[in-house]
């Protein structure tokens, strides 16, 4: 008898401990594409969170970025995602906040460091709430070799027929392969081909917003013009470049095989790891000399809510956090090339990020533009991208009939395009 | 005292595999068929009939990924047809010949790719085949042959073969382990019984051993049918969801999976998607009554 009143009265101890204990440690868990940047999440920001924050955790837990968008769906409707959950730009967290998984974070003090234009990215059409706490952009340019630059006596190249006289210059050479791309996950030939060029003719935002009013189409010479000089890319890609993925394009640049690598700022840390040559960058060359430069400045990546989250306290305060300038210090230093979206004023060590961050002073800046509003419908226009520039560059389609091909499709159900 | 009638030692034996089966295979089928009959509009499930399948044939954007996934996935069929069951049906006949050494290493090996994961096997050949790193290109240097190397599958022309054949290495062990099977189950008084009227080698491969093992092909065959249409891993594993280049090796699984869970910007609309896993259902389903009705209900059976 009084056995089991022991056990009784341990059991309830223990049970008292445990629930007293829970109570105070919150553990937030994070969902994220951002794979790569575990070790960074574990090792840097989230001790510099801890530290300042004693009782809450924070697990960083990513997914690959290609299944990301499907497995958070999944996990939202099942009611197994995290308390944190990382925001794709535009319409794929819009939709998840119309659909009552993301909650409105207007409300918090540190938005008040976004610009309208940092925001945009994640907010209702009308403006009227922040549904995520903006992180980073990404810019767009070509980061080259530097060391085989100086080997062959190249320049940086401004125009577009300096740019290929370069690639001609390193292929004649011959012990370089003038340029890292392939064409086989298409979506490099998209997003580091037509939307890296392309600001450049369509002129940045005044031509993605003309083109979503409906005043300009993709036929137009302007939106032609990048995919013709995607359709010359071919020549300059590596043997077998039509079954050559991302990771291949990534290794041949940093193991030396490759003078020229169409980028994403987000490279950068990868290639500092990899490459042991002087590394520099260059942004698009503009088609004709003088011309004003256009850059891709991406709204990539922010932090929101889950609706569901049993921790939103303890969440809230993490994004103020996030929102800090402190925060934006150290992210833009752990993950150079994630350029910080906050007015904070903030240093990059990194040379190569110095240099594209740089660009925001010369160039004017716009986002990718098949983001906003026009890949709403079916068929999706960013999709069509991916397989138009890739059959572009593959010589399989001319660029007038690829680009006649996206305009019948976003026409399809896009009225100002009808 | 007179029996009960209800058999309740049946009912329980029945129950487990009857209830995880509901719950697992029939409940889910029905519910993808009955999603498909659904749409959403304004956060709100809609009841709308047929009009997702009027879409996916009607509409001439889907439609045609439809026909293009379906034509792709009868290549894909086809190959396996071709390739993959007389070669099996060849590797059981010699491995089922008495005076070959080492037949117990050679089936192991030949099964062994059977029971690795899709992705390896997609890894694995993507790797080989890669014009970077692979090995392909070096080996046809080494015979002379650099000329005939081509980024398979990276071209349109020759992608969806490619995978095919790679589906075809991995998978020749179930039809040789097959028809082995059924090869040695053919009792050789029958073998010499035909000998003693001067059939042998083989003449006895064709005109007694085949006749015998027809049922095994057929089973085959279907096992082939079902699985081809059903094929999705591979070709996500070594092309991803959009199943480049130009959507060369889209099949009816990846073209649900895109429609389904959405990809990149695309988001997922499971209703359309249910619509064509429905169809897919209906596919596989018609396959296989016309081979339950119209050949194995045909099929000579012989009793030893």
């Amino acid at each position: 008898m009084s056995r089991t009143k022991l056990t009784a009265g341990l059991l309830a101890t223990t049970m008292l401990v445990g629930t007293a204990a829970s109570a105070q440690d919150v553990t937030l868990t994070i969902e994220s594409w951002r794979n790569d940047d575990l070790t960074l999440w574990q090792d840097v920001i989230i001790p510099a969170f801890e530290a300042e924050h004693p009782g809450i955790s924070v697990q960083f837990t990513p997914s690959a970025p290609a299944e990301y968008n499907a497995v958070l769906n999944s996990k939202l409707d099942a009611g197994s995602a995290g308390d944190l959950i990382t925001c794709r730009p535009f319409d794929a967290s819009l939709a998840l906040y119309e659909a009552g998984h993301l909650t409105d974070l207007s409300d918090l003090d540190a938005m008040a460091n976004f610009s309208d234009v940092a925001q945009s990215a994640w907010q209702t059409d009308d403006g009227s709430a922040t549904f995520c706490m903006p992180m980073a952009s990404v810019i767009h340019g070509f980061i080259y070799n530097a060391d085989a630059f100086a080997e062959l006596g190249l320049e940086e190249p401004t125009t577009v027929d300096e740019f290929f006289a370069v690639l001609d210059a390193i292929e004649e050479d011959g012990n370089y392969i003038p340029m890292a791309m392939g064409t086989a996950d298409q979506w490099e030939a998209a997003t580091m081909g037509y939307n890296n060029i392309g600001p450049n003719y369509w002129r940045g935002e005044e031509g993605r917003l003309a083109l979503i009013a409906g005043e300009q189409s993709l036929t137009d010479p302007e939106w032609v013009g990048p995919l013709e000089q995607l359709a010359r890319w071919g020549d300059y890609l590596g043997r077998g470049y039509e079954a050559q993925t991302y990771p291949d394009s990534q290794n041949l640049f940093t193991l030396g095989r490759a003078a020229i690598y169409p980028a994403g700022s987000w490279e950068i840390t990868g290639f500092n790891a990899q490459a042991d040559f002087a590394m520099g960058a260059f942004a698009p060359p503009v088609p004709n000399a003088g011309d004003e430069c256009y850059i891709s400045d991406h709204t990539d990546i922010a932090i929101g809510l889950n609706a569901a989250s049993s921790n939103a306290d303890a969440a809230r305060t993490f994004l103020n956090w996030v929102g800090s300038a402190e925060f934006a210090e150290i992210y833009a230093n752990a993950l150079p090339g994630f350029f910080p979206l906050s007015n904070a004023e903030v240093t990059l060590e990194d040379p190569l990020a110095q240099e594209m961050i740089s660009w925001r002073a010369e160039c004017n800046s716009s986002i990718r533009s098949t983001y906003q509003i026009l890949s709403r419908g079916t068929p999706n226009l960013e999709n069509e991208t991916w397989n138009a520039s890739a059959q572009v560059i593959r010589g399989a389609e001319a660029p007038a009939d690829a680009a006649a091909r996206l305009q019948e499709g976003l026409a399809s159900w896009y009225e100002p395009q009808q | 005292m007179r029996q009960s009638r209800i058999k309740w030692h049946i009912i329980v034996f029945l129950a487990p595999a009857v209830l995880v089966y509901t719950a697992i295979m029939i409940v889910p089928l029905f519910n993808t068929l009955r999603l498909s009959l659904f749409t959403e509009v304004d956060q709100e499930r809609v009841y709308v009939g047929l009009e997702n399948f009027r879409t996916l044939f009607g509409d001439p954007r889907w439609s045609e990924s439809f026909w293009n996934a379906l034509g792709n996935n009868f290549w894909f069929f086809f190959i396996h047809m071709l390739v993959q069951n007389p070669i099996g049906i060849l590797l059981a006949a010699l491995l089922s010949n008495p005076r070959l050494r080492f037949s117990a290493l050679y089936r192991t090996a030949i099964f062994v790719p059977t029971i690795l994961s899709f992705v390896i096997v997609g890894f694995a050949w993507k790797l080989i085949l890669s014009p970077i790193w692979g090995i392909a290109p070096e080996m046809l240097d080494a015979v002379g042959l650099g000329f005939l190397y081509q980024p398979w599958l990276g071209l349109e022309e020759t992608s969806l073969t490619t995978l095919a054949l790679i589906s075809v290495w991995q998978f020749v062990g179930i039809p040789m382990m097959l028809i082995y099977a059924a090869l040695l189950s053919i009792p050789d008084e029958i073998l010499e019984a035909g000998e003693c009227d001067g059939i042998t080698g083989m003449s006895a491969f064709w005109k007694i051993k085949l006749p015998l093992i027809l049922p095994s092909i057929g089973i085959i065959s279907i096992l082939t049918f079902v699985g081809n249409f059903n094929a999705f891993d591979l070709i996500y594993a070594a092309q991803g969801a959009l199943a480049g280049p130009n959507f060369a090796t889209d099949i009816l699984g990846t073209f649900m999976y895109r429609t389904f869970f959405g990809f990149q910007l695309q988001l997922g609309d499971p209703h359309m998607g249910s619509a064509i896993a429905s169809a897919m259902f209906v596919i596989i389903l018609i396959g296989v009554c016309f081979y339950l009705f119209a050949i194995q209900s045909r099929m000579r059976r012989y009793q030893f």
